[in-house]
């Protein structure tokens, strides 16, 4: 799986025929979990990127923080497993952007640390695990349509990016509770896409692979993290593979490879 | 005409009026309305989400509690969230009616009003003691903030419970601009969009941030609609430039979209995407250049929304949709029965 990084980079002194726009110039995209892992290395490559990115996390110091680091992000603090959290997270979100192009569900729970056997999971685990996995996407996304469509009507695009595992398609030992809510999240990923083709709303789950995160950490501690990628790669190949579905963009072979 | 009590967007035994070409009133389930659409019309709706407008709260100079309704905004930019018109009721919620409710303490400008999380000073009295200005403190991104975690959604006497935002969002809502719902958008949901495009009809948004619908205080009353921002995408125009060249309808979802078109229509009914700031009132004297039919809530003689069906059939055909309305038990308000009156030019 390789993504040219070449192709829509912004060089600042180079001659105007050369310079082509970067496809998440101006774009609103909100990325939940972006605080730490995966989001925060979307949250930097997209704003990188010109896009107007506005993120959520649980810790209002992590949010503040990252906001500062990140200047012209909007940073909300917000639990996506709390249903009472959804709207006012949604409202910030489509308010503070002004609407909404992209959504990345990213924000997960990995279910019982250490991992553990299904019949050692306990209830409680396994259900914050599909709250965080499978509600908090599902309500958020269903507040969200809305915005969503609008853009799609718009012809700016709408993307949905779910973000999802090996685990969800293997059956890996330990790995049952957040395996499983992965999987429910592929499979609404797919039914989504289905049902809003029509409008021009696009839904991607895609598997960034096994990153030196703070999850991966609490999942496998003993993991040398010089076999894990860089959480930096992951954000860049998950952007490209957005870019491809935007308007006027087509999709790349290595795109497709990409989607489960 | 009975309130409806429960805040169903989408009962299953909703009923609707039509008010037809021919001027005939025929009555049918709701979910009928999209076997109504002839190929090649076009239904456009609000797609405004719905603020979390009433803010609790205390005036810091008496210490009293108060209620803020915010109900007006100069423009939809995301960025401008430091000012809004504002209606201030004194002590007590929504178990009293509107009618009932104290006035705020006097206010003047330089007032703080604390309420929750947000500090807003009245920048100005506006000729009646529950109207002002509001200025809000902080960057854009604390207010938003202060209104999502503090504000609830304006909530109504003749309602069981207290209504949540995922009360009064539509399915469709999207630019959180409205101060109110656009009710009539509750017919909406996914499914029926897609049953509009099997019909061969289309279907397009404006944003409207759809103001307070009322104040429970005669004066105020009689000044609404305030006036209302709005915006019209681009693809709303061709699609309207479409049906027309294939002679489909306009079939306009509440009376906010009607608002904003025929604002928006220049004398000759062109339309052209814009930003713009509705401010007339629609009557029986208005001529409608660009919308066909309406589909809306059933609204009461005397309100500004029964004023504006005014200006799509003459008073006689709608005192007697009055009338049927009242002995088919049709239920009224946000989450009541609906009507659907084509224009007279539109036959």
């Amino acid at each position: 799986m390789t993504i040219s990084s070449t192709l829509r980079q912004q060089e600042p002194g180079a001659p105007l025929h050369t310079i082509s726009k970067d496809p998440f110039s101006g774009l609103r995209v909100a990325i939940t979990g972006g605080t730490s892992g995966l989001g925060l290395a979307l949250v930097r490559e997209l704003s990188r990127r010109g896009a107007r990115v506005a993120f959520v996390a649980r810790t209002r110091e992590r949010v503040e923080q990252v906001a500062q680091e990140n200047s012209g992000t909007h940073g909300i603090v917000g639990d996506v497993a709390a249903k009472n959290d959804i709207y006012p997270i949604a409202l910030q979100i489509t308010g503070e952007l002004g609407g909404l192009d992209v959504l990345i569900n990213n924000a997960s729970d990995l279910g019982p640390t250490p991992l553990a056997m299904l019949s050692d999971t306990e209830c409680e685990d396994l259900e914050r695990a599909f709250a965080t996995n499978v509600f908090g996407p599902f309500r958020l996304t269903k507040a969200l349509m809305g915005a969503l469509a609008a853009s799609a009507r718009e012809g700016r695009g709408a993307v949905v990016l779910n973000i999802s595992s090996d685990a969800a398609i293997n059956a890996y030992p330990g790995w049952g509770a957040y395996g499983s809510s992965k999987a429910a999240l592929n499979h609404l990923s797919r039914i989504w896409n289905e049902e809003h083709a029509v409008e021009n709303v696009r839904f991607l789950s895609l598997d960034p692979g096994d990153m030196d995160t703070p999850m991966h950490a609490a999942a496998i501690p003993d993991a040398d993290p010089a076999t894990l990628k860089r959480p930096e790669k992951s954000a860049h190949e998950l952007a490209e593979a957005i870019a491809a579905v935007l308007p006027g963009v087509n999709a790349s072979e290595d795109v497709v490879e990409l989607m489960q | 005409m009975l309130a409806a009590v429960s805040a169903v967007q989408r009962p299953t035994d909703a009923k609707l009026l039509v008010v037809n070409c021919e001027k005939e009133i025929i009555h049918v389930p709701r979910t009928a309305f999209v076997d109504l659409l002839q190929p090649n019309d076009l239904v456009i709706a609000n797609d405004a989400a719905t603020l979390p407008a009433s803010l609790s709260g205390v005036h810091q100079q008496t210490g009293r509690r108060i209620e803020v309704r915010l109900a007006g905004r100069p423009s939809l930019n995301p960025m401008d969230v430091s000012r809004f018109s504002a209606v201030v009721f004194g002590e007590g919620d929504f178990h009293t009616r509107t009618e009932d409710r104290p006035l705020p303490p006097a206010l003047q400008s330089g007032d703080m009003l604390l309420l929750g999380p947000l500090r807003a000073t009245v920048a100005q009295v506006l000729g009646h003691p529950r109207l002002v200005s509001l200025h809000f403190a902080g960057s854009a991104d604390e207010v938003w903030a202060g209104l999502a975690r503090h504000g609830r959604p304006i909530q109504y006497s003749h309602l069981q419970t207290g209504l949540e935002m995922w009360d009064v969002w539509t399915r469709i809502a999207g630019l959180p601009v409205a101060f109110e719902p656009p009710s009539a958008g509750f017919v909406l949901d996914w499914h029926v969009l897609a049953t509009i495009r099997e019909h061969g009809a289309a279907f397009a948004t404006i944003t409207h941030a759809a103001g307070i619908s009322s104040t429970g205080d005669e004066d105020l009353d009689r000044l609404l609609p305030f006036d209302e921002p709005y915006q019209i995408p681009d693809a709303t125009v061709r699609a309207v430039r479409h049906t027309r060249h294939q002679g489909g309808r306009i079939i306009a979802v509440g009376t906010t979209v009607v608002r904003a078109l025929e604002d928006a229509a220049t004398a000759d009914g062109q339309l052209r995407s814009c930003a713009g700031l509705a401010k007339g009132k629609i009557g029986p004297s208005t001529r409608l250049r660009v919308v066909d039919a309406i589909l809306s809530g059933t609204h009461e003689p005397g309100t500004s929304h029964y004023e504006l069906l005014r200006a799509f059939v003459e008073d006689s055909t709608l005192e007697r949709a009055t009338n049927e309305l009242s002995t088919h038990h049709y239920k009224t308000h946000e989450f009541g029965d609906s009507v659907l009156i084509a224009s007279c030019k539109s036959c």
